[in-house]
């Protein structure tokens, strides 16, 4: 064990806060703050710059772009990412498919894929859940029948992140009918474009649009767009699986998150006057959380650098996902207390970064209930926190 | 003593909860949520040949006379069908403003109206419960100056009851001059909301106005919301034990998992003792005024916390269904939500109690 940080550490945090003050768009970190969605357009030009940097990619290993960085130095690039309110890139090219693809699939694959996952000139979206197939995915049922050198893809997939705004979809499909339900299932890769794919959007609790739904009917998809073996794509699924739960937990977003919140407590008052960081049961909650948090940044060292050492995080990373869904949804919570009346009005410009008017209340209170309320999903996606939990008794405990 | 519903209470529940389980489904809901600064006419006009717009005005100002255990077991119902209709202001807050503070004149002239449900009362009195920067009402001669946010009952209004800072309670008409009206569309798209901004507007004040009667008013308001969320809350836990009775994963119901099972009784033994608290709050309304105003803010407080977490455990227990506008579940969920923040958050309405019990400084 050791947390002292080097002359080579301090130095390379110097670096980065330089990189990011000279880089990072001023409106894209002060709509993060406020929670508002970031501009699509700002996003990628932020991505742009990371990528020139080399720092897009901080897990991948060097040899497919990745920054090959010890996990001290990660910790601190996250941890000066979040302070700087620097949005998070879209995880699904970055922190999904992008690692499944180099470590199982073939070198034509990387070769098309990784550069442009790495530039996000390609974004990606998830095709796992159907509306049978939730916490049971394995359960799926969308079908791809071989036909030549194509698969023949019919059926539904459902909760799809941004599908309306993805280029390429990552699916899971059946491919045998006959086996164990884990094993004929096979991972393909589709482009959006292809014939045959209709997205419908599911408009959220906070009354805005980010999940679809994606059918498939008669879809070709070349036979070389699939990972690895055909039925072995539950094990590729279950790699990615860890790699989105770990993501889930989102520590540095909470991070950033509090950090904010200690703000408002400052500026916002109470009925009798008084700040709200004068109030000790509302400070000490938040410094509950805090604990909680902190508590998840290590084992999050931790994780990393057992993976590091060649022992991948496994089944600890549902762990992760409960603890690290909880805070943020405890912590969603405390903003909607913090923001009291002004958590009410619902003001959708204001939300999607399009208003012209000042909001009513104060600016950071505008988007308190919404993130509460689509906070919800947290518990939710990625496996259940109830999955997770059981995931937790067997593969933890042996129960 | 019997601590339980009466006869006719249970009656009245009944009518109002077939009453609405047939004229506000939640297409119904849906539609009025598209609209939500829109009286729905035909559905109030459904409500009012039930006499629940005059339910506690005195029969003789066309009113059925009843009390606030009476109110409460209605507005519980409109909780439970997310009914999107002008109660809190209109039925309840705005006929004890003018029952407790107006003049005999005053009352002669608007209770029957409200008793008829031909008008609509809007409530003005956020303000005095947490003064919010550059808010507030002042009171001049004959006129009001500022401004004041999330009035209930705002649309279409054809009166408004207003508190100033000094404990007055004002009528205004909503065509005054000086008066200026903007709708705020909030979480909860079944009930309206708004903003009125006073410019020296001419307002008739109600001659008995106090800082109790405003404080009574508010009381009531706690009580009916708490109430709302009771049973927008017992509605969520019935859903969720029905999706859970028809969803399969794994090849069998999920409600057969414990880990559901148990979200669900969770939510029950959670819920059911919240009733009895609602039932003694609006029963001392009527019956204990010693234990009145406590007992309002113990019931919007705890109601709020549980409903929070009846809103989000039922969430919870529907998956990703629970979350889309498809399912509708939302409109519960934010029901509850907004009747949290509504006339004092739970942190507020607890420090008040500590206030009350000379427990805090």
């Amino acid at each position: 064990m050791d947390i002292e940080l080097t002359k080579e550490d301090d130095a390379f945090r110097a670096e980065v806060r330089r990189f990011i003050s000279e880089k990072l768009p001023r409106e894209l970190a002060e709509r993060e703050t406020v929670g508002a969605s970031g501009e699509r357009g700002a996003l990628r030009r932020w991505q742009k710059d990371l990528h020139e940097k080399g720092w897009v990619a901080v897990n991948w290993p060097r040899q497919y772009g990745g920054t090959g960085w010890t996990p001290l130095q990660k910790h601190i690039f996250n941890e000066e990412m979040a302070a700087a309110n620097a949005p998070r890139l879209s995880p699904f090219g970055l922190s999904m498919v992008g690692p499944v693809i180099y470590t199982f699939g073939n070198e034509e694959q990387k070769k098309q894929h990784l550069p442009s996952i790495l530039s996000g000139d390609v974004w990606w979206c998830q095709g796992y859940s159907e509306p049978g197939s939730g916490s049971d995915l394995a359960s799926l049922r969308t079908r791809a029948v071989r036909q030549g050198d194509h698969y023949i893809v019919n059926g539904q997939k459902i909760w799809t992140s941004y599908a309306h705004e993805a280029d390429w979809i990552f699916c899971l499909v059946r491919t045998d009918e006959t086996a164990k339900p884990q094993e004929g299932i096979s991972f393909l890769l589709i482009d959006m474009k292809t014939p045959g794919i209709e997205v419908k959007p599911i408009i959220s609790i906070d009354g805005l649009h980010h999940l679809n739904e994606v059918f498939f009917t008669d879809v070709k998809v070349p036979v070389t767009n699939r990972i690895g073996d055909e039925n072995k794509g539950w094990t590729y699924a279950k790699f990615l699986l860890v790699n989105e739960r770990t993501g889930i937990a989102g520590v540095p977003e909470s991070k950033r998150k509090i950090a904010h919140l200690r703000k408002i407590v400052k500026q916002e008052r109470l009925g009798d006057g008084a700040a709200l960081a004068d109030e000790p049961a509302f400070m000490t909650r938040l410094s509950e959380i805090e604990v909680k948090l902190t508590g998840l940044e290590y084992t999050n060292l931790r994780i990393v650098a057992e993976e590091v050492a060649g022992r991948p995080a496994g089944p600890s990373s549902s762990t992760l996902k409960i603890v690290g869904t909880e805070v943020q949804q405890a912590l969603s919570e405390l903003a909607v207390e913090a923001a009291a009346f002004y958590a009410m009005p619902f003001q959708r410009e204001h939300l999607m970064g399009i208003a012209n008017e000042a909001p009513v209340g104060p600016a950071y209170a505008v988007s308190v209930t919404s993130a509460y309320n689509f906070g919800r999903a947290a518990s939710i996606y990625g496996g259940s926190n109830e999955i997770q939990r059981n995931v937790i008794a067997k593969a933890v405990l042996g129960l | 003593m019997e601590f339980a519903l009466s006869e006719e209470q249970c009656l009245l529940q009944d009518s109002v909860r077939r009453f609405l389980e047939q004229n506000s489904p939640l297409d119904k809901v849906r539609l009025a949520a598209g609209n939500t600064h829109t009286v729905q006419r035909s559905l109030w006009a459904g409500a009012s040949e039930l006499g629940i717009p005059g339910m506690l005005i005195p029969e003789d100002f066309g009113g059925m006379g009843l009390g606030f255990l009476d109110a409460a077991i209605v507005y519980e119902m409109f909780g439970r069908y997310v009914a999107p209709l002008p109660f809190l202001g209109t039925a309840v807050m705005a006929p004890l403003a003018l029952m407790l503070a107006g003049s005999e004149a005053q009352q002669e002239k608007w209770l029957p109206k409200i008793a008829a449900g031909e008008i609509i009362a809007g409530v003005a009195v956020t303000e005095s419960i947490g003064v919010r920067e550059d808010a507030g009402v002042k009171a001049g001669k004959g006129t009001l100056t500022g401004k004041v946010l999330f009035v209930i009952d705002w649309a279409e209004a054809d009166l408004y009851i207003v508190a100033d800072s000094d404990h007055g309670l004002h009528l205004v008409l909503p065509g005054a001059k000086g008066l200026s009206r903007r709708a705020l569309d909030t979480i909860d798209k079944t009930r309206s909301v708004g903003e009125l901004v006073f410019d020296q507007v001419s307002a008739e004040p109600l001659p008995r106005s106090s800082a109790d009667a405003v404080a009574r008013v508010i009381d009531a308001g706690r009580v009916m919301l708490a109430a709302d969320t009771l049973g927008a809350g017992q509605m969520m836990i019935e859903k969720s034990v029905a999706y859970a009775g028809e969803r399969k994963q794994f090849g069998r119901v999920i409600g057969s998992f414990q880990a559901v099972k148990h979200l669900c009784a969770e939510m029950a033994a959670a819920l059911e003792p919240s009733r009895s608290l609602v039932w003694y709050a609006a029963h001392a309304l009527d019956e204990v005024p010693g234990d009145a105003r406590l007992m309002a803010c113990h019931a919007k407080s705890h109601l709020s916390e549980v409903g929070r977490f009846v809103a989000r455990t039922a969430t919870e227990v529907h998956g990703g269904m629970g979350f889309t506008d498809l399912l509708g579940l939302h409109y519960w969920f934010k029901r509850i939500g907004f009747d949290r923040q509504l006339l004092g958050g739970p942190e507020l309405v607890r420090l008040e109690a500590a206030h009350l019990q000379g427990w805090a400084a």
